[in-house]
């Protein structure tokens, strides 16, 4: 952590408050997002029990599995989830608007200007916690390989006809996620900790109740009492009061109220399949439903207070106005999002269960390229990330004290002006390191010469002068102006190309095989999912 | 029992070494150089021979420094070879002194360097070459801190090759988690020696057996602590190397830390427990202290390059520490005592350089907790092995209580080859063994 | 009567092996969770019975088929006769010498044997713990792996690293155990990687993978030599020092548990069931590592909250000291940035 978040930390231990991180919002915060609070089944990978989803926080859907072994019922959760998820995604699909991509024509080689469609706006998931974001890669690894029974009309257990692309869809968003500083796919959790800073560590601020309880506490409650009851509180029955956010249940919850109402249910549909006469099966029918009534009040007990406290962290952000640059990093997820659609539309099959080396080497390099991204532009967005840079002796503020205009010694000269700058801040610069400052919104470099005699640093600017030997009206610091300068480009390089997959290199295993089709999963009498 | 030759000993590798890459069918040789052990003269060798043989010859180097010293070293062993220097679009893109070498074209377009029996650049640099017809050879230096994903960008531009490099020093990383691919053969953020290994176990393996650089002293406990599995010897014995003082101790801490150096070719000076932050101003003067010490009191070391002493200079001392600031700390107090010319680094920086006395801030002095950067195996050894004759480090009392406090939390990712040796062990190892040498000092 | 050493206290241990509350505790076999729920803070850690039903299932189905599954797990489709010995004796040392037995005689026997739940002592802080692999294997070379069954799932070869690490700590006291009994059988020889055994991505078909543990094995063996130091620990303890959780009332019980200093840091609330308690009194001792570990390491000999903020604010601290320093460059550029922001709303 560094050493102006720990002060800010602190501060919160001292006020009882949350403290702020960023003056700005440095996510996208979609109008319309879709909030999903997932809860699995303890010790059973990918057997859900429950779901919370929708667009409107007054109504979500409520989605259970009364008896989560139980693979029918599975699969019909699912299949609501897809029928929730799918309409949403859609909706985003067919707006477009027109843009160009570069593309290398497979003819001549060279590379062209290509007009393509990309989608006006894309749409945005919002779990509670990471492990939410977890949990959406694990639904999509377990439901993106099912057969359908159009698809396979063999298998003996023939998966809802949307569930396999619900599976292809949450694989994209979970993906995506992994991709520093993107908002298809984002947790309330990491939004909250990215903008606030509480009076406990980053571990307790995984728990989406504690953390709310710094960032908004009731009647100004001191923080770190209103978490501690967000944490431990138990109601008279033993129960949390403040439930997890999931997907994992309280093992209170499971043993001392979920087990009995599955029971319940489980003895229900016995009764109702033995039952032998109108009556009893009446008696039995009216049994399973109430059980089953039972079983999502229980489970919505569970849900309902983090479906409020996800919202309420939307709310807290939207107070926060947007970086000027979360707009470009949006459009990136528009391609993303665009991208995976046209995958789709063209029946290309589901991800594989590993990427292969070329796909692993580009993910890396594409986040890598997204990691400099962000920290360079949240720091040009929002001066308390750039007071950590400063901080850090990766920027400096500094007001001009003089210029003097130079030129290069070529035949044309053009204009190196020298600039003298004062600061109190301590940058680490050394002879020929480079340094940027922002100039109507595109980086314009300098150089540090030397130290003149009283401390100051001596800058030589480079570029963005124009052409002519008189440089462009503005393009020059003027003496008196406060300009902030990083050591950090403001713009990423562009990485080497990497090779076709079919081009794979001998040192990385060559060509992985083209016939591979992926399986989809084993299905045994006993599978869960 | 047989005396051990280290130069027999070397010079056996190395034929063989050559006799594989020269006349060998596999495409790929894997040398393992432990610190000081004569990479770059193989790598020359190794490309002037393959150059001799007329095999068109790239050689892929990690950084524009390391590309532009084997530039260097090719000139003066073979002033007539024709080499190419392809460099980046960057201004100051390679050296100026390669600009004083008749026969080194540079250029930042590889097709204009393309005839040339021998072309150098950046793994970086030739990861954007494209379109153009594959070298029959290629070298790769520092093939350990080569990340998979860059060799991936170039091994298409090459048929066989020789891999070259170090594996106790600084893995690559990467600053986006790769958690994802861990395990596969081919895992982006690994070395490219492992993903190589990986899908080719029957390439030949070698290992350089002698370091020239480290003394005898030095190279069991460098051996041992960092490279358990393919130990290295001396190349020289003890009482080959000598440092010794003109002016006698005057019975400080810095002045009997250095007789203690001098003698057995390590000093602990150990400053009282104390947490501290990273730029510990009491720490940091020591070691100003014992630099200035080194240079007053008429440092001389002989060694087999020389019989009569030759004098200390700055320039053959330096001083490592784990992070900039507290480089730049150093070099501030340095200043202060009117010391310059000495090298301030660090460990990052310090590999593949060589001093005869080096001074170093341990990576854990004054540290209320230890952190895996401060833990890396790599980073300690590449402090504790730049030395010729004698290594001296500065530390506050308690690391290994610190260690022995250090949660063992680290997570296990299945199918990935357990590293060895761990930096918790290789810590406690070197800790124990400069315990012998611990000078204790309150300045 | 000795605690086993159980996958819990083992996790206290990992996550926090300099804490000599945890070590004197754990040492003396003091029930931890009793004395938490006592103390007025219980742990919160629970498990759920569906997990328990599950777990219990996956293991019976492994080693199902008189122990074949679990050797097509290490690879042997043809193990021949597999044998699986009785372990029953009576009282824990009874068992602990059976499978000493069982072990010598199966090393000799050349064939395939599956010890289940074979029971092994270690000494630990001068007593002896139990520990209850779930299984091992005696090879018929002389080989003994150690085979821990866990329930969660691995998923296109991996697993959540987290939960393979806690297993690889806990195989590896096993190891340590098992290679006790070893220096006494001849011809044996405990293999340093252990089997993991695991659902198969969502199905309970079991799969396993080869875990080295090598490390681990070398810094439990680091640590819990050290655990012996506990009797110094408790040497230097007040006369008459109690943790009787029937006994002793709570008030009593409090004041012992602040007899020995305890090193919170947020990592013991996921291992330690004394957590919570030892929180409260960080965070009332205003400490900065109620924080987190981390937080310390730029904030030299300043060791609290009111400290930092005092030194910060230029009340406190000597400008000469580094953090200091670093802490009123921090403060002044945070309120220039924040103060720039309210200006222009």
């Amino acid at each position: 952590m560094s050493l102006i978040s720990t002060l800010a930390r602190m501060e919160a231990v001292e006020s009882g408050r949350a403290q702020p991180l960023a003056t700005v919002r440095h996510r996208r915060l979609s109008a319309r997002p879709l909030v999903l609070v997932p809860l699995t089944t303890a010790g059973e990978a990918g057997a859900p029990l429950g779901a919370l989803v929708g667009t409107d926080p007054e109504e979500p859907r409520l989605l259970v599995v009364p008896q989560p072994r139980d693979r029918d019922l599975r699969f019909a959760f699912l299949a609501d989830l897809a029928e929730e998820i799918l309409p949403y995604v859609d909706s985003f699909t067919d707006v477009v608007e027109a843009a160009e991509r570069n593309e290398v024509d497979p003819e001549t080689g060279k590379k062209v200007k290509v007009e393509v469609e990309l989608c006006a706006d894309a749409p945005q998931l919002i779990v509670p916690s990471r492990a939410g974001i977890e949990y959406v890669r694990l639904l999509g690894r377990s439901t993106r390989f099912r057969r359908t029974a159009e698809q396979d009309p063999e298998t003996p257990f023939p998966a809802p006809p949307r569930v396999p692309l619900l599976g292809r869809w949450l694989t994209h968003f979970g993906e995506r996620a992994r991709v520093p500083g993107s908002s298809l796919l984002l947790s309330a959790t990491d939004l909250l900790n990215r903008h606030w800073a509480t009076g406990q560590s980053s571990l307790e601020d995984q728990h989406l109740g504690a953390l709310l309880a710094w960032i908004a506490p009731c009647d100004g409650e001191p923080g770190a009492e209103a978490a501690l009851r967000a944490e431990v509180g138990r109601d008279a029955q033993g129960q949390l009061l403040c439930p997890p956010a999931g997907p994992a249940t309280d093992p209170a919850f499971d043993n001392k109220l979920l087990a009995p109402a599955i029971e319940r249910y489980d003895r229900a549909r016995q009764s109702l399949g033995a039952a032998e006469d109108g009556e009893s099966a009446d008696t039995g029918l009216a049994e399973l439903h109430g059980a089953e009534r039972e079983l999502r009040r229980l489970i919505a007990s569970q849900l309902k207070p983090t479906w409020h406290s996800v919202w309420r962290a939307i709310e807290l952000l939207r107070e926060l106005p947007e970086g000027a640059r979360v707009e470009d990093r949006w459009t990136r997820d528009r391609w993303s999002f665009t991208g995976h659609r046209d995958r789709i539309a063209a029946g290309e099959p589901p991800q594989p269960r590993r990427d292969d080396a070329v796909t692993a080497a580009s993910k890396l390099a594409a986040r890598e390229q997204a990691q400099g991204q962000l920290e360079a532009q949240e720091a040009l967005d929002d001066p308390l990330v750039m007071a950590g840079r400063r901080l850090a002796g990766e920027a400096f503020s500094a007001e001009v004290v003089e210029v003097t205009m130079a030129w290069t010694e070529s035949k044309r000269p053009a204009p190196r002006p020298l600039v003298t700058v004062r600061t109190d801040d301590r940058p680490h610069l050394a002879e020929k390191v480079k340094v940027y400052r922002s100039l109507d919104g595109k980086p314009q470099a300098a150089e540090f010469v030397r130290y003149e005699e009283d401390g100051s640093p001596l800058l030589r600017i480079l570029d963005r002068m124009g052409r002519s030997r008189e440089p462009a009206e503005g393009s020059v610091p003027e003496k008196g102006e406060r300009i902030v300068w990083t050591l950090f480009e403001h713009d990423q390089r562009v990485g080497p190309k990497l090779p076709d997959p079919e081009e794979t290199p001998w040192t990385h295993g060559g060509p992985p095989r083209a016939d591979a089709v992926e399986p989809p999963d084993a299905v045994t009498p006993e599978d869960l999912l | 029992m047989t005396v051990f030759d280290p130069s027999a000993e070397a010079a056996r590798a190395t034929s063989a070494i050559l006799a594989d890459t020269l006349r060998g069918t596999a495409r790929g040789v894997v040398v393992d150089s432990p610190p000081g052990a004569g990479k770059s003269t193989l790598v020359v060798r190794a490309a002037l021979e393959l150059a001799a043989a007329g095999r068109p010859l790239m050689v892929v180097a990690q950084t524009n420094a390391q590309v532009d010293d084997l530039v260097l070293r090719l000139a003066e062993k073979e002033p007539d070879l024709e080499v190419g220097r392809l460099h980046s679009n960057d201004s100051d893109p390679y050296d100026k002194a390669l600009d004083d070498l008749a026969n080194v074209r540079k250029s930042a377009k590889a097709g204009e360097l393309t005839g040339l029996p021998v072309v150098l650049s950046t793994a970086a640099k030739w990861g954007h070459v494209k379109n153009v017809e594959p070298w029959a050879h290629a070298i790769v230096d520092e093939a350990y801190q080569m990340r998979s994903d860059a060799l991936l960008t170039v091994a298409g531009l090459f048929e066989r090759a020789l891999f070259v490099g170090d594996p106790g020093q600084l893995d690559p990383f990467s600053v986006v988690g790769a958690e994802q691919w861990a395990g596969l053969t081919y895992d982006p953020s690994a070395s490219a020696v492992s993903t190589l290994l990986a899908h080719n176990p029957e390439l030949p393996q070698h290992r350089l057996p002698v370091s020239w650089r480290l003394p005898a002293t030095a190279a069991p406990l460098v051996s041992d602590a960092f490279y358990p599995y393919t130990p290295f010897r001396s190349g020289t014995g003890h009482g080959d190397r000598r440092l010794s003082f003109g002016v006698p101790s005057d019975g400080s801490g810095p002045d009997r830390v250095l007789d203690e150096a001098a003698e057995s070719g390590w000093g602990l000076l150990e400053l009282p427990a104390r947490h501290t932050p990273r730029t510990d101003p009491e720490a940091v003067g020591a070691i100003a202290l014992v630099v200035r010490r080194l240079l007053d009191r008429g440092g001389a070391a002989v060694s087999e390059r020389s019989e009569t002493p030759v004098p200390l200079t700055p320039d053959r001392i330096a001083v490592g520490t784990a992070h900039r600031d507290q480089a730049a700390a150093v070099r501030a107090a340095l200043a202060d005592v009117g010391v310059t010319g000495v090298t301030v680094d660090t460990a990052n920086r310090l590999q593949g350089r060589e001093y005869d006395v080096t001074v170093v801030l341990h990576p854990l002095s004054g540290r209320p907790d230890a952190t895996a950067f401060h833990l890396e195996t790599g980073r300690l050894c590449v402090l504790a092995s730049r030395h010729r004759h004698a290594c001296v480090v500065v530390c506050r009392a308690g690391v290994a209580e610190l260690l022995d406090e250090h949660p063992s939390t680290d997570p296990v990712r299945l199918g990935v080859a357990v590293s060895f040796p761990d930096g918790w062990e290789a810590n406690h190892a070197v800790l124990s063994h400069l315990e012998e040498h611990r000078v204790t000092w309150a300045p | 009567m000795p605690r086993p050493l159980d996958a819990r206290a083992l996790a206290a241990l990992a996550a926090n092996p300099g804490c000599k509350r945890r070590a004197v505790l754990d040492g003396a076999g003091v029930d931890k969770s009793a004395l938490a729920a006592k103390l007025g803070s219980p742990a919160p850690f629970g498990q759920s019975q569906f997990a328990i039903v599950r777990g219990n299932s996956f293991e019976a189905k492994v080693k199902a088929d008189g122990g074949r599954e679990l050797l097509r797990l290490i690879g042997v489709e043809e193990p021949g006769e597999v044998s699986v010995p009785d372990l029953a004796a009576a009282g824990p040392e009874g068992r602990v010498a059976r499978t000493a037995l069982a072990l010598r005689e199966a090393t000799g026997a050349g064939a395939w044997t599956l010890l289940d739940h074979p029971l092994l002592a270690l000494e630990v802080a001068g007593s002896p713990v139990h520990l209850e692999p779930d299984a091992v294997v005696v090879h018929p070379d002389g080989g003994w792996t150690v085979v821990e069954i866990k329930s969660f799932p691995m998923i296109d070869g991996s697993a959540d690293a987290a939960k393979v690490g806690a297993a690889a700590r806990q195989a590896a006291v096993y190891v340590l155990a098992l290679e006790r009994v070893a220096a006494r059988t001849e011809g044996a020889r405990v293999a340093q990687s252990v089997l993991l055994v695991c659902p198969k991505d969502f199905s309970n078909v079991p799969t396993a993978s080869m875990v080295d543990v090598r490390k681990q094995r070398s810094v439990t063996r680091r640590q819990l030599a050290r655990l012996t130091r506990i009797d110094e620990i408790a040497r230097a303890l007040p006369e008459g020092i109690s943790f009787d959780v029937v006994e002793r009332t709570a008030e009593e019980l409090a004041a012992a548990v602040e007899c020995v200093p305890h090193q919170y840091a947020p990592e013991c609330l996921a291992a330690c069931e004394l957590a919570f308690h030892c929180r409260a009194r960080a965070r009332e001792a205003d400490a900065v590592e109620a924080l987190g570990r981390s937080v310390r390491g730029e904030l030299g000999g300043l060791t609290t909250v009111g400290a930092v903020l005092a030194a910060a604010r230029g009340e406190e601290g000597d400008p000469e000291d580094p953090a200091v320093a670093a802490l009123r460059r921090a403060r002044a550029l945070r309120e220039e940035a924040l103060a720039g922001v309210a200006a222009c709303r």
